[in-house]
């Protein structure tokens, strides 16, 4: 978090996209955090996707939690709303502005100490509500902000920079996202950016709950021999199950389309996400293989990164409360108030 | 015959059912206290039930009035013992000349009677038993048929029940001939066995007028539709869950777009209070207006939140049913006990306006109303109700609406303000009252975004650890919360017929007591000013009553006084000439109460009363 703002000055030559915005358009604030954090270039990654997209900057509501996770939209998308709530709890500010305005597109962030521990409910029930946002987590394995002590999402085994080793079991995250009936899971490295714009791109076109874990190691506190969140560790043990693009509408399809290595997902917003294969058998539309597949990796010490699962037809919360499509925040009193002469009605009915 | 003369007593007495929770009994004691509102003659129904679903004890009380007094009375005139479980000290509980009502299919030993009273035996069980064979309708039928015997008892109109019983079974004749045929069969056995009518009778009158017949809890929520909430939130707690209950039902037959038959609401029963509170802050902060109903605990749990709402001004409305904590306390019991949990919830500095309706009719108001406040300061507003007032049903004035209301949305910039050009800086006092102007996510393309936080900004919400960014934005929510005080409902005044130097603070559910105890007060010769007070912040009008009175006495709810030292923190007042009345074993205080403790004050302080040194 920082009130450095960065110079408003634009190069010509800038490239556009389709609305005429230029990546500096997605960026936001200088960002304060320790040169070479992972969450520094899953920032980047981000500005990278909405770039892509030709999303309109302003109509991108980010929300996060506490921690230097939580901390990063500020640094990007600088002229859209953010809210850094309270620690653990991004989901549920998230779920109420997305049930005041269906409109927005909605971009939760938050760490594995705010998502795997504090908020770990939170996380679970905004999901299993299939509220539409792209909820991304970036897992350090230790609580940042507060120097260095492990997160629930640290392996058992593995040490921190003071040495210690950790004893207890690590959540999965992703894992628990596939269980409590996410609709578009993935997991990425922070440092694989040709994996993780795509990806994020993608999470924001699924209408539903998308959610990303992406490991993103932390250079003050987990960056060690023996952590297994480090750049080292994560690049050795990484198994990608694909590479994906994201098409949308009306540009033609430019990639490369070899039959047989590449699947093409529809989304429901009519946008295409081309998968390409590097795991012959892996099929994310199958949430028991993914959860069988990702348990399998994970006893080998492997980490599997790619789409694991999507359901292309998903719907979201409001479609479960079957609310209007005009944004409830609009509502106003000649549409939501019942009047006088139905109270009369009432009081008379209660005589 | 009693050796005490049998009460006699037309429209004014107190009848209490004792029954078993799960018995079925709630519904024939509801339509008891209807037939009687249906006779014209106010009743003030309570009902004191058990934390458990089934097995335990519970009572319904049913204070019939002629005089229209709301609050609880105290004492017991008739009581209707229907649970073996607590025979004791329901006979115990009856007045001296009171009457006990029992079923008297098996003999009771003498020893279980008092001399003091009537007893009147009818053989429930035996009737019932010889009428229905199905377990479940001999058990729910025996409540019709008491029903029907108190009818005759009382001298009620028996086509009034009839009507009422029509009314709740219409379209199911079956079930509604049933009912007025174990009525009947009650009624019949009292007329043909017994001496009726007794002391205690049942005259036609036209004391309730138009007046209204409605839980609080269902008037709240009726407000929030009124006052255009579009969002709630909520987790399952007593006294509060049928806030949430009733505005879903409310929400369903009010707000579907009659053409597509959407939705115009969002309902999400949260996985806990923390979930609730933030789904209404992020909903809020997106421009919907959004409230929650929980009780103690829940606040509890809220507080990080609350504190969020307050320093990143967000708008939020909380409707707390309060109930007789600390902990889980007494969960099914009435307190006003949350009130400096409330007024200063969350760490740090903060203060948080509260609102106390005293009946059903002001929570519709008032609740209504928390929306316009809560966008207009940016910040939580507390509906603080109670179980005695949420959870009972209460006669009050018919609920109004002005058609031509239109709800005020607060300081919100808009694209246009902006595009003329106007300066936006979320928390720049522009006007002077502490408020600043907010955007909406989403409004601008270029202009008006911010980031919201809880970690200290300066004016344009750009992150400062800087101290005096820090001191200046606590004054400007202090200024903010002396904008309130003008904003919120203000208090009643009411003054004795002649001038006195004592007054009484009181609020929300102790009213109807309260104005029953101040002519119980005059009978005794003691004179009081009246100030109820509606909400926090307080309104200036609070320290003139205070300035003017030598002593104060403050009525509540709760052991530690806590308006009392709400008001001694906010108006550093010497604590001495504001004297506690407390009542708090969680039932609701009385008349008799308050008059008792307030009269033996000033009897103690010998006080002449001004009637002797005027003569
Ligand atoms: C209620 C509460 N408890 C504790 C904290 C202190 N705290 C701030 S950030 C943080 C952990 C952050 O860890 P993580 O979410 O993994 O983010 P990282 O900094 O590693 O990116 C904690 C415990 C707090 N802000 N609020
Ligand atoms: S402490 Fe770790 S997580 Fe926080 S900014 Fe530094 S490297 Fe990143």
């Amino acid at each position: 978090m920082t009130y450095i703002a960065k110079p408003k000055f634009h190069h010509p030559g800038l490239k556009k996209n389709e609305l005429g915005y230029t990546h500096r358009d997605y960026e936001g604030k200088i960002s304060t955090l320790c040169a070479g954090c992972g969450h520094d270039s899953i920032t980047a990654s981000i500005i990278e996707a909405c770039y892509e997209l030709s999303i309109e900057p302003h109509r991108v509501a980010k929300i996060s939690g506490i921690g230097c996770s939580s901390k990063t939209p500020d640094y990007f998308l600088g002229n859209s709303h953010g809210f850094n709530s309270v620690h653990g709890r991004m989901p549920s500010v998230l779920t109420g502005a997305n049930l005041a305005n269906r409109d927005l597109i909605y971009l939760g962030v938050s760490g594995d100490g705010d998502s795997a521990s504090i908020g770990f409910g939170q996380f679970a029930h905004s999901i299993r509500r299939g509220v539409n946002m792209t909820y991304i987590v970036e897992n350090n394995g230790v609580y940042g902000l507060t120097k260095g002590q492990f997160s629930a999402t640290a392996d058992r085994g593995s040490k921190s920079k003071k040495g210690v080793t950790n004893t207890d079991n690590a959540i999965d995250l992703v894992a628990i996202a596939l269980q409590l009936g996410a609709t578009f899971v993935a997991r990425s490295f922070s440092g694989d950016k040709t994996q993780l714009v795509p990806l994020i791109a993608a999470a924001i076109r699924h209408k539903g709950a998308s959610f990303i874990d992406v490991i993103s190691p932390c250079i003050a506190f987990n960056n060690h021999a023996g952590s297994t969140k480090s750049f080292d560790y994560v690049r050795e043990h990484n198994d990608a199950v694909n590479r994906l693009d994201v098409l949308v509408g009306r540009d033609p399809i430019a990639v490369d389309y070899a039959p047989g290595t590449v699947q093409v997902v529809e989304q429901h917003d009519g946008s295409k996400i081309a998968l390409r294969k590097i795991d012959a058998d892996y099929d994310p539309h199958d949430r028991l293989g993914a959860q069988t597949f990702l348990a399998k990796h994970a006893a080998k010490g492997q980490i599997v990164t790619g789409l694991l699962y999507v359901d292309p037809d998903a719907e979201d919360l409001h479609a479960h409360l079957n609310t209007v499509e005009t944004p409830l925040n609009t509502l106003e009193a000649d549409t939501l108030c019942p009047g006088s002469a139905v109270l009369d009605k009432i009081n008379a009915s209660l005589r | 015959m009693p050796d005490k003369k049998p009460i006699s007593s037309v429209n004014d007495f107190v009848v209490r059912f004792a029954n078993v929770n799960g018995s079925g009994s709630a519904s024939a004691n509801e339509m008891f206290a209807r037939a009687i509102l249906r006779h014209g003659v106010p009743v003030s129904p309570r009902n004191i039930f058990p934390s458990n679903i089934q097995g335990l004890p519970t009572w319904y009380e049913v204070r019939v009035t002629e005089a229209g007094h709301l609050g609880a009375r105290g004492g017991i005139d008739m009581m209707v013992a229907m649970n073996p479980q607590t025979w004791d000290k329901d006979v115990a509980g009856i007045e001296p000349g009171g009457y006990l009502f029992y079923d008297s299919t098996k003999p009771m030993p003498s020893t279980k009677f008092r001399d003091d009273i009537t007893v009147i035996g009818v053989p429930l069980t035996a009737i019932t038993n010889s009428t229905y064979t199905d377990p479940r309708q001999r058990q729910l039928f025996k409540n019709i048929i008491y029903l029907g015997a108190l009818s005759a008892l009382l001298e009620m109109d028996p086509k009034v029940i009839e009507q009422l019983i029509g009314e709740q079974y219409r379209g199911k004749e079956k079930l509604l001939s049933s009912n007025v045929h174990a009525l009947h069969l009650g009624r019949d056995w009292a007329l043909q066995n017994l001496k009726c009518p007794i002391g205690l009778r049942v005259k036609k009158s036209d004391k309730v007028g138009d007046r209204i017949f409605i839980e609080g809890n269902s008037a709240a929520a009726l407000g929030a539709v009124y006052g255009g909430a579009t969002v709630c939130a909520w987790y399952p707690i007593t006294p509060s869950s049928s806030v949430a209950e009733a505005f879903t039902a409310h929400c369903k037959k009010y707000r579907h777009d009659p053409e597509t038959g959407k939705a115009k609401y969002a309902i999400v029963q949260g996985e806990d209070e923390l979930a609730s509170i933030g789904i209404v802050i992020g909903a809020s902060w997106n421009g919907a207006r959004a409230f929650t109903a929980t009780s103690g605990p829940g606040i509890s749990l809220m507080t990080e939140f609350i504190g969020l709402s307050y320093f990143a001004e967000i708008p939020a409305v909380i409707m707390n049913i309060q109930r007789a904590g600390p902990s889980t306390g007494m969960p099914t019991r009435t307190q006003q006990c949350d009130i400096i949990a409330c007024a200063y919830a969350s760490h740090g500095d903060t203060k948080h306006v509260l609102l106390f309706p005293e009946d059903p009719a002001e929570a519709f108001e008032f609740a209504a109303a928390a929306f316009d406040l809560a966008e207009r300061l940016q910040t939580t507003i507390f509906l603080m109700l109670d179980l005695d007032i949420g959870m009972n049903h209460r006669l009050c004035r018919p609920l109004k609406w002005d058609d031509s209301r239109q709800y005020d949305r607060g300081k919100v910039m808009t694209a246009e303000m902006l595009e003329e050009g106007r300066d936006f800086g979320r928390y720049l006092d522009v006007d002077g009252d502490g408020i600043p102007y907010r955007t909406y996510p989403g409004t601008h393309p270029t202009k008006g975004s911010y980031f919201t936080r809880g970690t200290s900004r300066d004016r344009y919400a750009r992150y400062s650890e800087e101290g005096s960014v820090y001191a200046d934005n606590m004054q400007r929510l202090v200024r903010k919360f002396e904008t309130a005080q003008d904003l919120v409902p203000r208090p009643l005044q009411a003054n004795a017929e002649r001038p006195t130097k004592y007054g009484v603070i009181y609020f929300g559910s102790t009213s109807p007591a309260m104005d029953e105890a101040i002519g119980l007060l005059e009978a005794r010769g003691h004179q009081l000013d009246r100030l109820r007070i509606r909400a926090f912040p307080f309104h200036s009008s609070v320290a003139s009553f205070l300035a003017e009175h030598d002593f104060v006495y403050v009525v509540e709810q709760n052991r530690d006084s806590q308006l009392r030292q709400l008001i001694v923190n906010e108006n550093g007042i010497d604590p001495v000439r504001l004297v506690p009345i407390v009542h708090y074993d969680g039932t609701p205080i009385t008349a008799r109460f308050i008059a008792k403790a307030i009269g033996d004050h000033q009897d103690h302080l010998k006080v002449t009363p001004l009637r002797k040194a005027v003569s």
